[in-house]
């Protein structure tokens, strides 16, 4: 089969470094506003009524949104294998506490309300809150190890070692640096999650969470700024030391990469880029507006291209790099020599064009029927059919 | 190579795995019955198949819920604790998995939410169609899940690249039209049904001896038996068919399955029952049916299976070769940017059983290196803990044909006998409860387990496809994993109990719809029709 070769390795290598980033971005702006809304859950809600009226306003959605996170890990499984096999190992015990957290997290929806004990409902509660809390400051503490660097590298028949111990690997990952790009994480999700509770609840829930929302908006907000003056004085970037053959082998050990620069150079190189800052930075603000004001759909709609230009300021950062190694720079995984072949990039790509429309149509009916507030008298009067 | 690591790590993945598998089938059986009675309903307007529809929905939500969750583990342990096995066959395993969220889970988890939750707000045509897409969606999940493990059992449509040191996709279309996936799907699938069919036919048999909603009760076994009955029979058939492919694609696994130690003259004998013993490569006590061994695995008379001995022959040969292969790619791989053609050429030549010289590193870092005396140990390797292997299998097989009598009985007396159930039948219903659960376990025991020392059949061994981790991390998520399951397990149990002894529930628009019946009855046929009166 010569179809593949309709589109050259190289473009299919930066369209699914695209379609990564866009499938990160959609499971935060989906997976994001259940993940924030759980978060929220024991400061917005504190009767039991409440609490189901803010469930309530995710029951149906957060299983299909959850698919992003799942998807995410299968594209990266089928087109960046290499840094499926780097990053999940290596960043072992904290992808098990988040597996730990969005195991619960679906139970928790499920089975609340199918017992009336209140010690029941509260512990379901707290796997709620820490169903969204946890994943959102891990994802945030891991992006940023990626922007520093991570302690690994790859023999000859590339396998992975990561450096350090059992707790130096998992405490190492709570530098401060990490820490405050997981603040901004969490920050980001909370906001998201308080645009979606006042667009689908309502009464002193609502106020509630404008208040809260407006503070993760801050936060965020303050704390991307924050780091992004720290890359530029506080944290080496990565560069290629000879040109690489975007079309090459998928093999991180034939280039040369060294550590030390800035990653902020890649806006002087691509000036554009700052499109993507900009855009997170006028999100946050608008958000903020949007939450003080009681706008909606709009809250909601800002909150989304606040996301869209927070995440995607990283990946454009850092392009190429996809995972720098800071021990064994040459082990840097990149868009160049860390993809799938030539042929699974073309067919997933060919699966994904037949069926993302297809998910975002679906998708979009589904929001569309389940359209309104979901409002205390709801939560009454068709308690039995709810969570 | 640390033993330790790999231990743990096959043990954590047998654990999550089959914990997992505990929900898949009845997700997969359970939807398609749950379709099935909202279609009734849907077409025959009576309030009863609501409530069936909502009530076995119910613990399908139960049901599900653990699947999806217990599945994340699976999804993302292959990265965690198999990263090497992620580096070398990521290009070829990645792609089915990821076109399974594509294609299916997505489909399946977005409309669950409409299906318990779009009640009042889709047409009954609309939830209908929800209903179903649910059950497409996690079949189509089944299917795509298993053409990634056919593949592992038979790595069709793939090469070796010396470049990028892994497996890569020559052939997209061998990957999915893999014969050892399609035989599987089928027949997990049927498995999956036969579970569901099994779990409905015991909670009905249930209320029936307690006496309680005999309505919701009797049709739901007439749904059971039929929808059963079919799928029993599937089960078996492509089992049959599952063996049939392994007589050439896995002829150790099949080899090991059978205890054939020597190379039976065509056609072999089935060992019904026996003692196999690996140490002196016999079985005692062997009770032997002539010729049907030789008929399933070759549909033949005059093929020959072969034993485990002559193919503990053929890997020796097998990782002689593989060396040739593993020598020119230590050459290639000095200087990859100035490969030699005649390194090239001896690795093509010999590149299929590079692999097999792989097993050697159990041994020796330099397979190269390996002494003659570990080449007859690796070549011992190939040979799968047998006696496990041909319980489960015999087990698993019985416990195939029990359900094609359970689902017959019952057919036969639902449909010629007026539903008219004798309290013996019943019992045995509730007792079967579980059946279906241990042969689905076994059966996954049997495919995996009888593929060791293998995770990619003759491609990667399975000691060689763990993570670089520490023994301290793998026990500490390990221990984590069975005290979260262990939890989760007697919570979804408690709650399966509890809706179970609860029994159907009436909302106010069922109750409405029952009097609207009940009315219009009164009115045109002045007594009530005996079978079509609502639950009490």
């Amino acid at each position: 089969m010569i179809l593949h070769e309709l589109i050259s390795f190289d473009i299919l290598r930066l369209i699914w470094w695209v379609l990564l980033g866009v499938l990160l971005i959609g499971f935060a702006l989906t997976d994001g506003f259940d993940m924030g809304v759980g978060a929220l859950l024991p400061f917005v809600a504190k009767s039991d009524t409440e609490r189901r009226m803010v469930i309530n306003t995710v029951g149906p959605v957060w299983e299909g949104n959850q698919v992003w996170f799942i998807l995410g890990g299968g594209a990266i499984f089928a087109a960046w294998p290499p840094l499926y096999a780097v990053s999940f190992s290596g960043f072992y015990l904290a992808m098990w506490v988040v597996l730990a957290a969005l195991i619960v997290r679906p139970v928790a929806f499920k089975y609340r309300s199918k017992r009336e004990s209140t010690s029941w409902r509260s512990a379901w509660d707290w796997a709620l809150f820490a169903g969204g809390f946890v994943p959102a400051l891990i994802f945030g503490v891991a992006v940023g190890n990626v922007l520093q660097g991570v302690p690994f590298h790859l023999t000859p028949d590339l396998h992975s070692i990561y450096e350090g111990g059992v707790a130096g690997k998992f405490f190492g990952l709570l530098n401060p640096f990490a820490l405050l790009t997981g603040i901004v994480s969490v920050g980001m999700l909370v906001m998201h999650g308080s645009a979606w509770l006042s667009l689908k609840s309502e009464g002193v829930i609502v106020e509630r969470a404008r208040t809260y929302g407006a503070y993760g908006a801050t936060v965020a907000g303050l704390g991307f700024v924050i780091a992004g003056v720290w890359l530029a004085f506080g944290v080496d970037g990565y560069s290629f030391v000879n040109a690489v053959d975007p079309a090459g082998p998928s093999n991180p050990l034939l280039s040369e990469v060294s550590k030390g620069g800035s990653w902020l150079n890649a806006y002087n190189d691509r000036p554009w880029i700052m499109v993507a800052p900009i855009m997170g930075l006028t999100g946050v603000l608008l958000t903020i507006r949007g939450l003080r004001a009681g706008h909606e759909v709009s809250t909601l709609l800002t909150s989304k291209m606040a996301i869209l230009g927070m995440i995607s300021s990283v990946g454009l950062t850092m392009f190429p790099f996809i995972l720098p190694s800071s021990s064994d720079p040459k082990s840097s995984l990149t868009v160049w020599d860390a993809s799938s072949s030539h042929m699974t990039l073309f067919i997933m790509l060919v699966v994904t064009l037949i069926f993302m429309p297809l998910i975002l149509a679906y998708t979009a009916w589904v929001y569309k029927v389940l359209w309104g507030k979901v409002t205390e008298k709801d939560v009454i009067e068709h308690g039995d059919s709810l969570y | 190579m640390d033993f330790g690591i790999v231990e743990l790590s096959r043990l954590q993945f047998a654990m999550t795995a089959l914990y997992h598998f505990l929900f898949v089938p009845l997700t997969l059986g359970l939807s398609i019955i749950v379709a099935i009675m909202e279609t009734v309903y849907v077409m025959t307007n009576r309030p009863i198949w609501r409530q069936m529809t909502k009530f076995w929905g119910t613990l399908f939500g139960i049901n599900f819920v653990l699947g999806v969750a217990t599945g994340i583990t699976m999804e993302f342990q292959f990265g965690m604790n198999w990263s090497y096995y992620s580096h070398y066959v990521g290009d070829i395993f990645g792609a089915p998995l990821a076109i399974e969220g594509l294609m299916a889970f997505f489909l399946e988890a977005t409309f669950v939410g409409l299906f318990f939750f779009g009640w009042d707000k889709l047409s009954k045509v609309g939830h209908l169609i929800s209903a179903w897409l649910v059950a497409i969606g996690s079949n189509f999940s089944a299917l795509w899940i298993l053409i990634a493990n056919g593949w592992m059992q038979n790595p069709v449509g793939a090469e070796f690249n010396p470049m990028t040191m892994r497996m890569e996709m020559t052939s997209f279309t061998e990957v999915l039209f893999n014969e050892v996936a399609q035989a599987k799907f089928v027949h997990t699938v049927s498995a999956g049904y036969v579970t569901a069919a099994v779990f409905v036919l015991g909670v009905s048999a249930w209320y029936l001896l307690k006496g309680r909603h005999t309505e919701l009760a009797r049709r739901s076994i007439a749904v059971a038996a039929s929808f059963g009955l079919a799928a029993a029979l599937s089960v078996v058939v492509l089992g049959d068919e599952s063996g049939y492919s392994a007589s050439h694609t896995q002829k150790m696994k099949l080899a090991a399955i059978e205890a054939m130690w020597e190379t039976h003259p065509a056609p072999a004998p089935f060992t019904a029952f026996g003692l196999p013993d690996q140490e002196a490569r016999e079985t005692k006590y062997a009770i032997e049916i002539p010729w049907v061994m030789g008929l399933i695995g070759t549909r033949s008379l005059t093929t020959e299976i072969p034993g485990i001995e002559e193919l503990v022959h053929q890997a020796e040969d097998r990782i002689r070769s593989g060396l040739i292969a593993y020598d020119a790619l230590m050459e290639i791989r000095a200087d990859l940017n100035n490969v030699s053609d005649a390194a090239r050429a001896q690795f093509e030549e010999h590149s299929d059983d590079l692999g097999f010289a792989l097993l050697l590193k159990r041994y020796v870092d330099d397979p190269r290196e390996a002494t003659e005396e570990q080449i007859l140990m690796a070549a011992d390797d190939t040979v799968p803990t047998v006696w496990p292997l041909f319980w489960a299998f015999r087990i698993m097989v019985a416990l195939g044909f029990s359900f094609i009598g359970l689902m017959l009985y019952f057919f036969y007396l639902a449909s010629f006998k007026g539903m008219k159930f004798p309290k013996f039948a019943l019992r045995l219903a509730v007792i079967m409860i579980p059946a279906p659960w241990i042969a689905a376990e076994l059966g996954w025991f049997v495919a995996e387990f009888g593929r060791q020392p293998w995770t990619v059949d003759g491609v990667l061994p399975t000691a060689l496809s763990v993570s670089s981790l520490s023994v301290t991390e793998v026990a500490m998520t390990l221990a984590g994993f069975v005290l979260f399951y262990t939890v989760l397990f007697i919570v979804e149990m408690g709650l399966m109990i509890k809706y179970i002894k609860k029994g159907p529930y009436m909302d106010v628009k069922e109750t409405d719809e029952w009097m609207d019946v009940h009315r219009r009855r009164m009115i045109t046929v002045g007594e009530p029709d005996a079978i079509a009166t609502p639950a009490e």
